[in-house]
């Protein structure tokens, strides 16, 4: 009980706080990076993105002080109420939503604009959190387990009717956590495969695709020959994965699109995973006439990415030197594709201090949740490092073609104040719990 | 409540070191082992501008601008850059040219150049397209407006010694010379700006710059640190005197024929007329090549340098050579003198003089001032024929000598190209020519500047120079400082001093008397310049034009040499008006009026008549055209000729292919039946 004596600011994870602080920082110079031209006379100009970053900066600043002064029973007690509050103005913003870029995400009052399917998160850890830690939730039992993925998943189906797909995959970071409370291996292992599945069945040629799920399956069968040998219902169980992963792939696939789909829907899901309709299912293609320009950009997004990234070097070529993003070539370079900035002005080197910047993080949020007295906390924090990590690994990997492009943002550096603000929010909640961890807080 | 660890901690921690781990691996193969993405970024992001610096200027000798630059416009394109998605409408409406015009353009420059190399894609910009041009320049990827300079020509003066430039060909480009131009690059064609092409082209200077996606340059690429700097043409400073040039181009206009005035001194050039003339404002950009045709068309040739490549016999004009040479081999003394009557009938046939009176040709300065053809006929043989040496074949070998140190015979090196050689007959030649039987009477006609003896303009000025500083010559040029430096390594060759075969000054002294006589008390009164001494020799040589086979005699050049004071001699000249008539006639007035503008700035009231009479006077015979347009002909027919000869053995070898063809398929055919 000696550290309760302590006044709360000393109790404040310092790590944590500097760690979010230097990446914040890092984002302004890098969107600064990108804005400034050598004609701008001043450093100060209200209407550059980096000035603006920073007044959000600001306002984040201002609640989190807010946010270590509230008490922290505060946020375990009215979670479930907030979540209602926040699910119903997401039922609001998919009518009343203003419409940017095809998506109606955002709610707009007067010119200030701002994403609710990016502050939801924080509310539905929340939620998340406290059903977790209730007292007659039994995480063993099937009907919270459903409970659970329905606290974890309804904001995101709201998303998808926003038409922000991207956003709402963030949700699905929260079967980690479930996880870790004790979701069983397989159904982690099912929808990993689910997924896998999925995409290749989308992305990888058919015939390959069959030699490697065979491959695959002839391989685990080897690893457990003993198990296979002295039990029948493994056999089975390879087997039939096997069987259903072939038909899937080889039948259902290609029946559901050349049969079942539109070909705006066909586009869309293509679209959704940044590659070109293939030529069989392109239904406006007719035989003999020839295929039409690309009017999807998300690959020539990726191009000019790769462009700006790979021409950094081992060391980048300078602060204000990145010539592709500085001029502009590679779209939504403030905000999607800040790390771009990163890449070429700094980098290998800079790249990697990055990664390692996050890596640290998540890895001390996952040790402040694993040091809590109280469940609601610890839950909380692997949701908050769970949706940090999804943020990264979806973000720096969609910049260097390791992933489909989804417009998700790259944590404290992308320019944007709804993604600051709530990001800081989601920080500034766990630094305030974790002061408390000696509390046991329901 | 749970304090123990949970194991799953772990495997989440791991999944997060893996992703990590797999993301810095991509990260490092990707930005340290494709350098194809720092290729592209380059490509995409810098923008490398060509500067074409200005083109040296050129000066006048009182610093008067004869050639200099105003700013023009260049379309250039790089195929590869423009977008399958151009917005081809747009851009045929900012040029105001119509689709098949883009079309076809596009199609040359395909052909011509390989996709990625930038290459014009239309030349000289009217004010009014640039306009329009640059409002949308942000639309046409893969074009880009350069700026470059093109000639201007103060005055329509001087066209040929100045030169013009123009595209370097691609037959040009081949060559190691021009390894460094690149195609759409201007390059001097003739005259000074061929001459000195390196020293006024200056370097062409490439800045980086970066570039946004509009296409848009911003910033100097890397602070400009790889930008090399372009170096702006030297200034040429030329002899030449601007208003005595354009003076004696309007007393040469309606005359075929040039001048050369020379200053004596320097060996520089403040004259030279070849006319008829043209404007050089007429072979720059869009119309040159249209121009230049119609102005080689022409039956008057104004594009033929009269003054360094015609070779001209120089009649009279060579006496002070023929009396120079008899006179320092010893074959006669200033004071040797012949008892002409008219005529010379020492050899078979008979030469006619001008004067039958008795003592014109008393002495060397009589005979001189007369022009009498006997006695220089005469002294012409006694010097080939002359005792010390072995036969006329040696004799003749020893005049040759003398002429070559003349520079007659040979260039003489003037700093534009295409100079003439002229022609010095020599024993060789006269052997091969009468198969080795001949005397000094079969060439006797070369002592008057007749026969086989040829002279350009420029030799015959340069002569005069020889007289005139007693025995030596710089060879002539155009260019008194390059880039204000009049010590440059290209011009040390014209500080030379060449000092002809040693004939010493009394012999010079000699000649330039009799010259002065000449204006004085004979041929040439009309170069009188009051109270100076001016030396001078009139000639009318004799022509003859080859016109379908048939030798026609023509109406006789008319030539003049001179040059003033006698006494440190300031200019030299020399005129020649083909078909004219008497030198004194025509050449000598102009001559004159030349020296009298040059020395002393106007002309005086007491030959302002003359001069009205030379202006005014048109001597280009009706027969020019005539001759010229059956010289066509007979160049059209011999063409035609050529080519209907090349057809038939064309034809020829495709039947005997054909023909040898067939057998071979006969053959086959046999020896697959006998299988």
């Amino acid at each position: 009980m000696s550290t309760l004596r302590k006044t709360l600011f000393y109790r404040i994870d310092g790590i944590v706080l500097l760690l979010y602080l230097m990446l914040v920082t890092i984002g302004i110079l890098a969107i600064y990076s990108v804005e400034h031209r050598s004609t701008d006379t001043s450093l100060f100009m209200m209407n550059k993105s980096y000035m603006r970053q920073v007044i959000w900066l600001g306002y984040s600043l201002f609640i989190g002080f807010i946010i270590i002064l509230t008490d922290s029973k505060f946020f375990s007690s009215f979670a479930f109420l907030i979540y209602t509050i926040c699910i119903a103005v997401l039922i609001i913003t998919i009518f009343a939503g203003v419409d940017v870029k095809g998506s109606r995400s955002w709610l707009g009052v007067g010119s200030f604009r701002f994403q609710p399917g990016e502050v939801a998160k924080i509310f539905t850890a929340m939620a998340l959190a406290k059903f977790m830690s209730l007292n007659e939730t039994n995480f063993k039992k099937l009907k919270n387990r459903l409970i659970a993925t329905a606290i974890a998943l309804a904001p995101a189906v709201l998303i998808v009717l926003q038409k922000e797909t991207g956003l709402a995959l963030v949700y699905f970071c929260f079967f980690l956590v479930m996880y870790r409370e004790g979701l069983p291996t397989a159904i982690l292992l099912l929808g990993f495969g689910a997924i896998a599945l999925v995409l290749t069945s989308l992305l990888v040629n058919r015939t390959t695709l069959a030699v490697l799920l065979t491959v695959f399956a002839i391989v685990i069968a080897l690893l457990g020959r003993q198990t296979l040998k002295r039990k029948i219902a493994p056999r089975i169980i390879l087997i039939s994965v096997w069987l259903f992963s072939l038909l899937f792939s080889q039948v259902a696939v290609p029946f559901v699109f050349k049969h079942g789909l539109q070909k705006h829907q066909i586009e869309r899901i293509y679209s959704m995973i940044g590659i070109d309709v293939p030529d069989e299912y392109n239904k406006a293609l007719v035989p003999g006439e020839e295929k039409k320009e690309r009017t999807n950009s998300s690959e020539y997004n990726v191009l000019q990415s790769k462009i700006a990234i790979g021409s950094g070097g081992m060391l980048g070529k300078g602060f204000l030197n990145g010539t592709s993003t500085k001029n502009q070539f590679v779209p939504e370079q403030k905000t999607d594709f800040i790390f771009c900035a990163i890449g070429e002005q700094f980098g290998f080197v800079g790249s990697a201090v990055l990664v390692i910047l996050y890596l640290s993080l998540m890895l001390r949020v996952i040790y402040l949740g694993e040091r809590q007295r109280s469940d609601f906390t610890r839950v909380y924090a692997y949701c908050v490092a769970c949706i940090l990590f999804f943020h990264f690994a979806v973000n720096i990997s969609m910049t260097i073609g390791l992933a489909p492009v989804i417009g998700i943002t790259l944590p404290f550096l992308s320019y944007g104040g709804s993604s600051l603000l709530s990001f800081s929010i989601l920080i500034f909640i766990l630094v305030r719990l974790d002061a408390d961890r000696q509390v046991l807080i329901r | 409540m749970s304090l123990a660890t949970n194991p799953r901690r772990y495997v989440i921690s791991f999944i997060f070191i893996g992703v990590a781990t797999i993301m810095l691996l991509r990260l490092f193969f990707l930005q340290n082992f494709e350098p194809k993405y720092k290729i592209l970024a380059n490509d995409i992001a810098i923008y490398k501008k060509v500067v074409y610096p200005p083109r040296g200027v050129i000066l006048d000798r009182k610093g008067r601008t004869l050639l200099s630059n105003t700013p023009i416009y260049d379309l250039m394109i790089t195929p590869r850059n423009v977008p399958k998605t151009f917005d081809t409408v747009a851009f045929c409406a900012a040029l105001n040219i119509d689709r098949e015009m883009y079309a076809s353009i596009l199609g040359k420059v395909l052909v011509r150049n390989i996709d990625v190399r930038q290459s014009p894609f239309m030349e000289l910009l009217s004010d009014e397209q640039t306009a329009r041009y640059q409002e949308n320049a942000y639309k046409f990827p893969g074009f880009e407006l350069v700026e470059r300079n093109i000639r201007v020509y103060e005055k329509p003066i001087a066209g040929l010694m100045l030169g013009y430039i123009g595209e370097v060909s691609p037959e040009m480009l081949k060559k190691p010379r021009y390894s460094s131009y690149r195609q759409g690059d201007y390059t001097g064609l003739s005259g000074l700006e061929l001459q000195y092409e390196e020293v006024l082209r200056g370097q062409r200077g490439v800045h980086y710059l970066e570039r946004d996606k509009f296409n848009r340059p911003r910033d100097p690429y890397k602070g400009g640190e790889l930008d090399s700097q372009e170096v702006s043409g030297k200034q040429l400073d030329l002899y030449l005197d601007m208003e005595l040039q354009e003076y004696a181009e309007k007393l040469m206009a309606n005359k075929i024929g040039s001048v050369v005035a020379i200053d004596p001194q320097t060996g520089g050039i403040l004259a030279m007329v070849s006319s008829p003339t043209f404007d050089p404002n007429l072979l720059r950009g869009k119309e040159r090549a249209h121009n230049y045709s119609q102005l080689y068309r022409e039956a008057t040739r104004p594009l033929f340098n009269r003054a360094t490549q015609a070779m001209y016999p120089p009649g009279s004009t060579i006496k002070p050579f023929t009396g120079l040479v008899a006179l320092n081999v010893g074959a006669i003394t200033p004071d040797y003198g012949y008892g002409c009557r008219g005529s010379y009938g020492a050899c078979s046939r008979g030469i006619a003089c001008e004067h039958k009176e008795a003592g014109h040709a008393g002495n060397f300065r009589a005979a001189l001032s007369h022009s009498c053809n006997s006695y220089f006929s005469h002294i012409f043989r006694l010097t080939v024929d002359y005792d010390n040496f072995e036969s006329v074949k040696q004799g003749l070998q020893v005049w040759h000598d003398y002429y070559k140190s003349f520079a007659y015979g040979r260039q003489t090196g003037i700093d534009i190209p295409f100079e003439g050689k002229g022609l010095v007959p020599d024993t060789n030649m006269y052997n091969k020519m009468y198969n080795k039987s001949w005397n000094s009477c079969t060439i006797v006609f070369v002592g008057m500047g007749q026969g086989e003896l040829l002279l350009t303009p420029l030799q015959m000025a340069n002569g005069m120079c020889i007289i005139a500083n007693k025995g030596y010559y710089y060879t002539p040029h155009f260019v008194k400082a390059i880039g204000r430096n009049e010590q440059d390594t290209l011009l040390r060759k014209y500080r030379e001093k060449h000092v002809v075969l040693n004939i010493p000054d009394e012999t010079f002294t000699t000649v330039q008397l009799a010259m002065q006589d000449v204006v004085e008390h004979g041929t040439g009164g009309v170069a009188k310049i009051d109270s100076m001494e001016v030396c001078a020799k009139t000639g009318t040589a004799e022509n003859k034009a080859i016109v379908n086979g048939e030798v026609i005699k023509m109406q006789n050049h008319s030539m003049f040499v001179a040059f003033a004071p006698r006494v440190n001699p300031r200019i030299a000249i020399a005129v020649a008006i083909e078909n004219a008539g008497y030198g004194a006639a025509w050449a000598g007035p102009i001559a004159s009026l030349v020296m009298e503008k040059y020395l002393r700035d106007s002309i005086p009231t007491r030959k302002k008549a003359l001069e009205e009479k030379m202006l005014k006077a048109n001597l280009i015979n009706k027969y020019v055209y005539t001759i010229d347009s059956v010289l066509r002909l007979r160049d059209l027919r011999i063409y035609n000729a050529k080519v209907e000869k090349r057809r038939i053995a064309d034809s020829t070898r495709k039947a005997e292919d054909l023909r040898l063809y067939k057998r071979w398929i006969r053959n086959k055919l046999k020896s697959g039946n006998r299988k």
